[in-house]
């Protein structure tokens, strides 16, 4: 770990004037340090009961018999929740795949059969949670085990076991993207290389604090209140409605504080939906904090996708062409989110760089493992990871340096914005500049005597380039590519302002931060257009779907805050001003609006500052003060604004158009060093270069980058989600699955440059996710370091060791 | 099981099972709802607590055994709404995003530095090894409670 980081202030910044572009201290953080932030499991109600799922043991099974009544019959257990009832009381969860993925028949708990170990069965209520979790060892549950499908690579295979009988075996979803003309790629390359197969491995986020909900029935009007840490509300109400038969007027959605989310608290529907029937059914608030393994066994572990038959069209100077190849995508048991990673990997079909003609075989197929759903980077990411894995090999195959091949083929900042082959406009950037930034905070200069110097002390160096990108603001009508009976497109995303009685500025945001940042970055945009103290600016914290600042996409996914989010704020905070002035205008005389500014809390005159009239003035004269107002004045001083992009549907036919709005862009360098006797290796030196267009916070997007190169060292070096052969987690809790700790981290450097977004309202960029390039960087120093081609995006010290053990014995 | 503890200055007299671990009489009993749970399986350090001056998992140990000690919780360290300087070295290093992990943190780094006024780089990275931060990659962390020390 580094004891300074490195900031570089590019060339390209505009000197911000005002609050945007000021890394001002959060707002959020006097109350999460001192321990006065509420989280949902801090929030408790009278006579809550403590639910706890009995999960599956087995990967596949029958389920034959369950009886819970030796569990009921505990004195403190208030009730419990089995499959038949479920299956009773709601529909299966709507299936956003077209067939044969459509047919499956998704409830909240196991449904006569379950597919992988940690699937909830059965549901028990207690008093404690402590009761909750031993009247649980009281349910009796039967199996008849199933052979378990546990490599995808199996999956198809005519003596596969089948997961869900009515998809009539395990292809979830399969379809073909062709861009520009591959055969004449091929016929036009001086080298074809080829890749017979790449593999992304299967690890999540492992937000810190576990998913959960309070939830409780108001009987009278037939509406549940669920108090949780869901990080994307919209997507849990369309999944939940129609599922328990309801309007979503009846789903009240409350959060404040949420511990970590990653895209990992995006697919807790089905939990919910079980918590919401027991507080109907038992009639008092259900407590629900999922454990750390239940977590682990069962909550949306990212993609895991395979590359097979890999062929890369290029020039004998390292000139990409194109490729093609087919991607296989294992979804676990369940399409919680997918198969939408089959699509949303398009966003950035050619990762970095300029070849024109690409072809990819997309199959997604069900394992007997956790359901897959969005994991920081999702599926991008695993896309990415490919492009860059190409690149290194290609480099290697044709004896050229990966830096050469990459400036050579990056799209070139003259080129911007540049039209992909599939139709995404890539907003803005400058890819050469970042990674000559990379190189030189990295030390690359130096790196042939560093290399010597450290084979002195009996160590192997590697250096590792991963350029990437972040895609963010989603098109939905992407998902029609999917399925083109899906009806949705666009994005949208909402927020209110308003002046309140004595003059308090109070912003409501639909989003679901997670440690983003938003009442900060909020309370800037907002200070600025209305030329105030950040200070004076409250916003609310959390999201209650109470207060009618939402929309359809409404959350804190996919990379969109300063865009869709901060869009929505600007909107509402300037239609707020143009009120103001309208109540001025009127309050004066008549005075035009064009003679009046805001400034110093108020509005005022321009010519003449005398004539001022504070912000508290407004609030009061519309909300208690209004006779004798003009009657045509329509001011409220309550402004709701919703940001939609300027998206088309794209075109499904040919599966072409702009799939998200944004291209945030990171560069990562890292340089490790292995001690060949063992394969352990270090990272000794890393640098990460961000360029996310306009930063609101600087401060707050370098966190962001920090923490998306900080998961992605822990992805590629520790983390993984591993099953034996009969389908068991062997990294279900923190001693297993290790994530990175204070001394795993390396020096870090990091620098930024600033190509504002020609189409976002403030030029800013959705940035959060990261685009894994750590991930590529290492994956690239190992290569380098041991010679051998890297195929897997995880590689712990024993796979660094035989690689090495491969290398010295030559082959 | 009757038992006493005094938590940041005041004592509670409650009846709890044996089993009870300290994390949930902190945070359910007493409605100390700062430290928090993050892993049942004492790795991830959310729910640090200084028991008698000593570092404490509390998910490791019993509120019975906790019966007339002094337990320090993250509620305890401002006083009167001042931040301590480690707490406000946490704000203006950009220490925290989602804030879960935070009080633990808060806790050993305190823990750590009445033990070493003035650590060593190292010292620092060993003193917050065994709190667990997905959002922060540790960086601003190691430097705010660099900054904090004397």
């Amino acid at each position: 770990m580094s004891e300074t980081t490195t900031t570089i202030a590019p060339e390209k910044v505009e000197v911000q004037k005002g609050w945007g572009g000021q890394s001002v201290p959060r707002r959020e953080d006097k109350r999460l340090l001192q321990g006065e932030g509420v989280f949902f499991d801090d929030v408790k109600r009278h006579g809550m009961g403590y639910l706890h799922f009995v999960r599956s043991p087995y990967a596949h099974a029958h389920i034959t018999r369950v009886d819970v009544s030796a569990a009921e019959a505990i004195p403190g257990v208030y009730g419990t929740l089995t499959g038949e009832e479920v299956a009773a009381l709601t529909e299966p969860f709507f299936q956003i795949s077209s067939a044969p993925g459509a047919h499956l028949k998704d409830y909240a708990l196991a449904v006569g059969k379950v597919r992988y170990v940690g699937e909830p069965v059965v549901a028990v209520v207690a008093e404690t949670r402590e009761l909750a979790r031993d009247a649980s060892e009281l349910v009796e549950v039967d199996y008849e085990p199933l052979p378990a499908l546990v490599d995808a690579r199996r999956s198809l295979d005519d003596d596969a076991p089948v997961l869900h009988e009515e998809a009539d075996g395990n292809l979830m979803w399969t379809g073909l993207y062709a861009w520009g003309d591959v055969d004449s790629a091929f016929a036009e390359a001086d080298r074809v290389v080829k890749i017979p197969e790449l593999h992304f491995h299967r690890f999540n986020s492992t937000p810190l604090e576990c998913d959960g909900a309070l939830v409780e029935f108001n009987r009278g009007v037939g509406q549940w209140t669920i108090t949780t840490n869901n990080q994307f509300p919209g997507f849990a109400a369309i999944m939940m409605g129609p599922a328990m038969r309801v309007g979503l007027d009846k789903l009240r959605f409350v959060t404040q504080d949420i511990g970590g989310g990653f895209g990992n608290k995006i697919t807790s529907h089905p939990q919910l939906v079980a918590c919401c029937l027991l507080a109907r059914k038992l009639n008092r608030p259900i407590q629900w904090t999922e454990w750390r393994t239940d977590f682990h066994l069962s909550m949306s572990h990212g993609n895991e996708r395979w590359f097979h038959d890999t062929e890369v069209a290029v020039k004998a100077d390292g000139t990409l062409l194109g490729f093609r190849t087919k991607a296989l995508d294992d979804a676990g048991a369940w399409l919680r989110y997918e198969p939408l990673g089959g699509v949303i990997w398009a966003q950035v079909t050619p990762g970095m760089y300029r070849w024109r003609h690409i072809e990819l075989e997309f199959t997604q197929v069900a394992t007997n493992k956790a359901p897959v759903s969005p994991n920081r980077g999702y599926s991008r990411m695993q896309h990415l990871w490919f492009t860059e894995r190409v690149i290194d090999i290609v480099a290697r195959e044709l004896g050229l340096d990966p830096v050469e091949v990459r400036k050579r083929n990056y799209v070139r900042a003259d080129e911007m914005p540049y039209e992909t082959p599939n139709g995404c406009i890539y907003d803005s950037g400058d890819y050469a500049a970042m990674l000559d930034m990379a190189l030189e905070l990295v030390g690359h200069d130096r790196l042939e005597e560093r290399r010597a110097e450290a084979k002195e002390r009996g160590k192997v160096l590697g250096f590792g380039i991963g350029s990437t990108l972040d895609s963010g603001t989603n098109n939905f009508g992407q998902s029609r590519m999917i399925n083109p009976e899906l009806q949705f497109s666009g994005n949208n995303e909402v927020a209110t302002v308003k002046l309140d009685i004595f003059g308090e500025i109070v912003v409501t945001l639909g989003t679901t931060p997670q440690g983003q940042g938003h009442e900060t970055t909020a309370a800037q945009v907002v200070a600025d257009i209305l030329r105030c103290s950040v200070d004076d600016v409250h916003v609310r914290a959390g999201h209650d779907s109470y207060w009618n600042s939402h929309a359809g996409f409404s959350g804190t996914y996919a990379s969109q805050f300063a865009v869709t989010g901060l869009g929505a704020v600007k909107g509402a905070t300037e239609m707020l001003a143009g009120e103001i002035k309208r109540l001025a205008s009127a309050v004066f005389g008549g005075v035009p609006v064009e003679q009046l500014e805001l400034a110093d809390g108020g509005v005022r005159i321009k010519e003449n500052p005398d004539a001022f009239l504070p912000f508290m003035a407004c609030g009061a004269i519309i909300n208690a003060n209004n006779a004798g107002l003009p009657e045509e004045l329509d001011v409220t001083l309550n402004c709701r604004y919703v940001y939609r992009p300027p998206f088309q549907v794209p075109d499904v036919e040919r599966k072409y158009g702009n799939l998200t709005l944004t291209y945030a862009a990171q560069i990562h360098c890292a340089v490790i060093e292995i001690d060949p006797e063992t394969g352990y290796y270090e990272l000794v030196d890393y640098s990460a270069v961000d360029d996310c267009g306009r930063r609101i916070n600087p401060q707050i997007v370098e966190g962001q980058v920090m923490g998306a190169t900080a998961q992605a060292i822990g992805a590629a070096m520790h983390e993984i989600y591993e099953y034996d052969e009969e389908g068991n987690l062997l990294t279900p809790n923190f001693y297993d699955y290790h994530v990175p700790h204070a001394l795993d981290m390396p020096p870090l450097a990091t620098g930024a440059l600033e190509s504002p977004s020609p189409f976002t309202p403030l030029g800013t960029k959705g940035m959060g996710e990261g685009g894994g390039a750590g991930i590529h960087a290492i994956c690239a120093a190992v290569q380098d370091a041991t010679g051998q081609v890297v195929t897997d995006s995880h590689n712990p010290y024993q796979r660094v060791w035989r690689m090495l053990q491969e290398e010295s014995s030559g082959r | 099981m009757e038992i006493a503890v005094n938590v940041n200055g005041t004592t509670y007299e409650r009846d709890v099972e044996p089993r009870r671990l300290l994390i949930h009489f902190l945070r359910d009993d007493l409605d100390l709802t700062g430290s928090h749970v993050g892993c049942d399986t004492g790795n991830c350090g959310a729910c640090s607590v200084i028991v008698d001056g000593a570092l404490v998992k509390s998910c490791m140990m019993l509120a019975v055994q906790a019966n007339g000690s002094a337990v320090e919780t993250v509620e305890g360290l401002a006083e009167n709404g001042e931040l301590t300087p480690l707490q406000q070295a946490f704000n203006e290093h950009h220490a925290l995003q989602c804030g879960y992990c935070t009080p633990g943190m808060l806790m050993s780094a305190t823990a750590l530095l009445r033990e070493h006024p003035s650590p060593s780089d190292d010292e620092i990275k060993k003193g917050l090894q065994g709190n667990i931060c997905r959002c922060t990659g540790y960086w601003n962390i190691f430097e705010a409670v660099k900054a904090a020390a004397r």
